[in-house]
């Protein structure tokens, strides 16, 4: 009978092995790729030995080569244009940031301010909690093309209804979080307040909004992907010339022809996601004390702020 | 027991209420044109007239988000199980796990289109398979290891085999996890899936339904697929809240006291 | 015969920092069938590693531990080895029976028997009807009971004891000593029992074994010969004042020359 050793000892520095660890993943992502290529081409397109087709067909048209894609990046975007697609990406990018930046923080703020409506009164939150979780199963991303006819009416600026929806995906996971971070102190703690005659005002500003920053970080940067899913996504009908939506869109049209662009802008839009989820966690590293941080990338812990956002 | 819980649903109710009376009345007085907001009423009559339309383009839609939820997840424990059992794989894997997290998955839509066909059933089940991917992957890591040392030390002196330590401890130690991820994964798929349709897609579905209405400016109809696409999303999530109850009752988030 | 014999016992902690941690260092000690073995001594003196080292939980440094004159790796695998600590570590997802159960289950006994079994144990523990209870619905003292129970369940040779009655209130705790003492008296185990207080060792054992810190060394091993059965008379005998004495005197000797 084999058991297994209780304790087990790795060896090195836990960042060395992370680092290694990573590279070994994504080179051997990248081998898939290019080898499910290789292989599929030789074999004409099918299973070896079958003639059953591949999922996926493995020309260059379907899949182009992982340097193809790198290098469509530094070549000119249009055929005689001047300006290379990374730049072209960038911009766009940056465009659609500005848009969710503005939902991110309209949404935020929406989230923190139904999270202290609730945990001050018992009633609003029975009233609206309900709404606040189904909100999440609209496909708000649908309304997009109302939205943009109401803004249109309105005359406001074309990026608002995109704000809009950014904002809309954004609040909710700060809102849960704030809710559950507010409500984290002991009750000693607030016997304690109350002992030093504190309001409760005191008790918001001094014991209980401090004790959600941990909980509201993680959110945050949930709240950042979904911000930038919802400019994407809210792009799209709106009739923009710029944004990545827009780019992603335009590059799917022609993708039989130039495949590696639509890769080269998912490959941006990935990256503007991971970007902006960084800088949240760089804010929460000056922010939320050292101890007191939630880190959803551990491992081991106790208070899974996935579980917060989801509860 | 049945008084108090009255009074924990019936402020949701009035709510509820009010806010519909207040939008037929709003409509009806301002004579709000029917693009700009259709009433509830003339919502639900777009719900019954369509509902032949609707519920198929439904079906299809919901089929692809239920079927990439299955695949996702299965995949993602998988994953999950490895990088439980090899701290090395798991060293990499978590981190690249959380950033895939932070990326807008959505996107892929396109080259799903691309790859499989704009009517192929199969790009929204990749599609949402890999939205849900990640969220699963990471809460069920941390679920297997959940379980504390003690814990493990217990199963060491039983000398139990990796297996019953799996099965007996780190399994039913992420059960709570799990639920955490279906409740983030299950509205995700069935946005995903409508979404997915959103950058094109079969038209008797969902998504293609709601931007040919809206295109049509027949906003009515258009609001009629997203009431009947929420609520499906909130029929699965309540039934999520149903199977959490029976299956980890004995959880700290849900225990009621004898 | 020995229960458990252990020889120039050591246990070094490598830190990932500069210097070693010597936790253990030359502890020679033999443990006789059937007896009741306290170890006490100040924070930081290697008692629990030693308990662990025992069961084979953390392999010593040097030196040889043989249970039943088997290795303590081969005990462990024979399941000789019943673990309580000091928090009760129940499976939160199984009810009271199913957590005795379980090593019972690993351990491949058919379920009737197991059943059989179970019930006994909850006899003895006074838990009989709580067998459908889960691990919450109990106060501390009766968790503790059943880790006790469950640790007793596959009747192993030797039970081994980490400060488990050191998170209950002193009431409950003088009532789990007596309980402890009538149970070791039914089942005739071999006792291992570590504890931070001076009473609660002299009051359950035969031999108090007194240890000092960093490293972890055997300072003094104090006889208690004081009549069994034991029960709260004991607790008022001159003989048990002088025993405790006795040992606070041998601790106190340690504090002063490290």
């Amino acid at each position: 009978m084999s058991t297994p050793p209780v304790a087990s000892r790795s060896s090195g520095s836990p960042r060395v092995l992370s680092a290694a660890s990573l590279l070994i993943i994504i080179l051997a992502s990248a081998v898939l790729w290019e080898g499910y290529k290789a292989l599929g081409q030789a074999a004409g397109g099918v299973w070896p030995g079958t003639d059953l087709g591949l999922p996926i067909r493995t020309n260059d048209r379907a899949m182009p080569h992982l340097w193809d894609i790198w290098a469509s990046l530094f070549a000119p975007a249009r055929r005689g244009g001047e300006d290379i697609l990374l730049v072209i990406l960038l911009e766009a990018a940056l465009y659609t940031w500005r848009s969710a930046l503005i939902g991110f923080l309209i949404g935020s703020a929406t989230g923190f301010a139904i999270a202290v409506t609730f945990v001050r009164s018992r009633l609003a939150e029975r009233g609206l909690m309900p709404y606040v979780i189904a909100s999440q199963t609209v496909p708000v991303l649908a309304i997009a093309p109302i939205l943009v006819i109401w803004s249109g009416r309105l005359d406001l600026p074309s990026w608002v209804p995109v704000s809009v929806i950014s904002a809309y995906l954004a609040f909710y996971p700060v809102a849960i979080a704030m809710l559950r971070g507010l409500r984290s102190p002991e009750p000693t703690a607030s016997e304690l307040m109350r002992s030093y005659a504190a309001g409760s005002k005191d008790l918001l500003t001094k014991l209980q909004i401090p004790a959600a920053l941990p909980f509201v970080f993680p959110a945050l940067r949930i709240s950042a992907t979904a911000s930038i899913i919802g400019a994407i996504v809210g792009e799209l009908p709106a009739g923009l010339s710029t944004g990545l939506g827009r780019a992603i869109l335009g590059f799917a049209s022609s993708f039989s022809s130039a495949p590696e662009k639509l890769f080269a802008s998912v490959i941006v839009a990935s990256l503007l996601g991971i970007t902006f989820v960084g800088l949240v966690a760089v804010a929460e590293r000056i922010v939320v004390p050292r101890g007191a941080r939630i880190d959803p990338d551990l491992a081991r812990v106790t208070g899974d702020p996935r579980a917060v956002v989801a509860a | 027991m049945r008084a108090a819980n009255w009074r924990t649903v019936a402020p949701a109710v009035v709510v509820f209420a009010v806010v519909l009376v207040g939008w037929e009345v709003g409509v009806r007085v301002a004579q709000v044109q029917s693009f700009i907001l259709p009433a509830p009423t003339a919502i639900a009559a777009a719900v019954v007239e369509q509902w032949p339309t609707l519920s198929a383009a439904a079906r299809g839609t919901f089929g692809g988000a239920l079927a990439g939820l299955t695949v996702g997840a299965a995949l993602a424990a998988a994953a999950a199980g490895a990088a439980a059992r090899w701290s090395g794989f798991r060293a990499g894997a978590m981190p690249l796990a959380v950033a895939a997290n932070s990326m807008p998955i959505i996107v892929l839509a396109p080259v799903a289109n691309a790859w499989f066909g704009l009517v192929s059933p199969v790009g929204t089940v990749v599609v949402v398979a890999v939205l849900v991917f990640f969220p699963f992957m990471i809460n069920m890591v941390k679920g297997l290891l959940s379980a504390s040392a003690a814990h493990h030390e217990l199963m060491a002196t039983y000398a139990a085999t990796r297996r019953n330590v799996l099965w007996r401890v780190q399994v039913p130690a992420a059960l709570p996890f799990v639920f955490s991820a279906l409740k983030i994964a299950t509205p995700l798929a069935v946005i995903g899936a409508i979404v997915k349709e959103y950058f094109g897609g079969p038209q008797d579905r969902l998504g293609q339904y709601i931007t040919s209405r809206a295109g049509l400016f027949q906003f009515d109809e258009a609001w009629a697929a997203i009431v009947v696409a929420s609520t499906f999303g909130i029929f699965l999530y309540l039934l999520i809240l149903l199977a959490e109850r029976r299956v980890i009752g004995w959880h700290a988030s849900l225990r009621t006291t004898n | 015969m020995s229960a458990i014999s252990l020889s120039g016992v050591a246990k070094t902690f490598r830190t990932s920092g500069s210097s070693d941690v010597a936790a253990l260092d030359d502890i020679s000690l033999e443990v006789r069938s059937g007896e009741f073995v306290s170890l006490i001594g100040p924070s930081g003196c290697g008692k629990s590693t030693l308990l662990r080292v025992i069961a084979d939980l953390l392999p010593p440094t040097t030196g040889t531990v043989l249970v039943n004159g088997a290795s303590a790796h081969q005990a462990r695998l024979a399941r000789t080895y019943g673990m309580v600590f000091q928090a009760a570590t129940l499976f939160e997802w199984r009810t009271v029976a199913a957590n005795i159960e379980l090593p019972l289950e690993i351990m491949g006994m058919p379920r009737a028997e197991r059943r059989g079994r179970a019930r006994d144990m909850l006899d003895l523990v006074g838990l009989a009807d709580f067998a459908e209870h889960h691990p919450w619905q109990l106060s501390g003292g009766m968790q503790q009971r059943v880790a006790i129970a469950r640790a007793l369940s596959f009747r192993p040779a030797v039970l081994l004891m980490d400060e488990p009655f050191g998170a209950l209130d002193e009431m409950t705790r003088e009532r789990m000593q007596s309980e402890l003492l009538r149970i070791w008296k039914e089942t005739a185990t071999t006792i291992v029992f570590v504890t931070h207080s001076i009473p609660e060792a002299v009051f359950l054992s035969s031999r108090v074994v007194v240890m000092s810190a960093r490293p972890g060394r055997i300072a003094d091993i104090v006889d208690v010969d004081l009549a069994q059965p034991r029960g709260v008379d004991t607790r008022a005998d001159p003989a048990f004042f002088s025993l405790v004495t006795k040992v606070r005197e041998s601790l106190r000797t340690i504090e002063v020359d490290p």
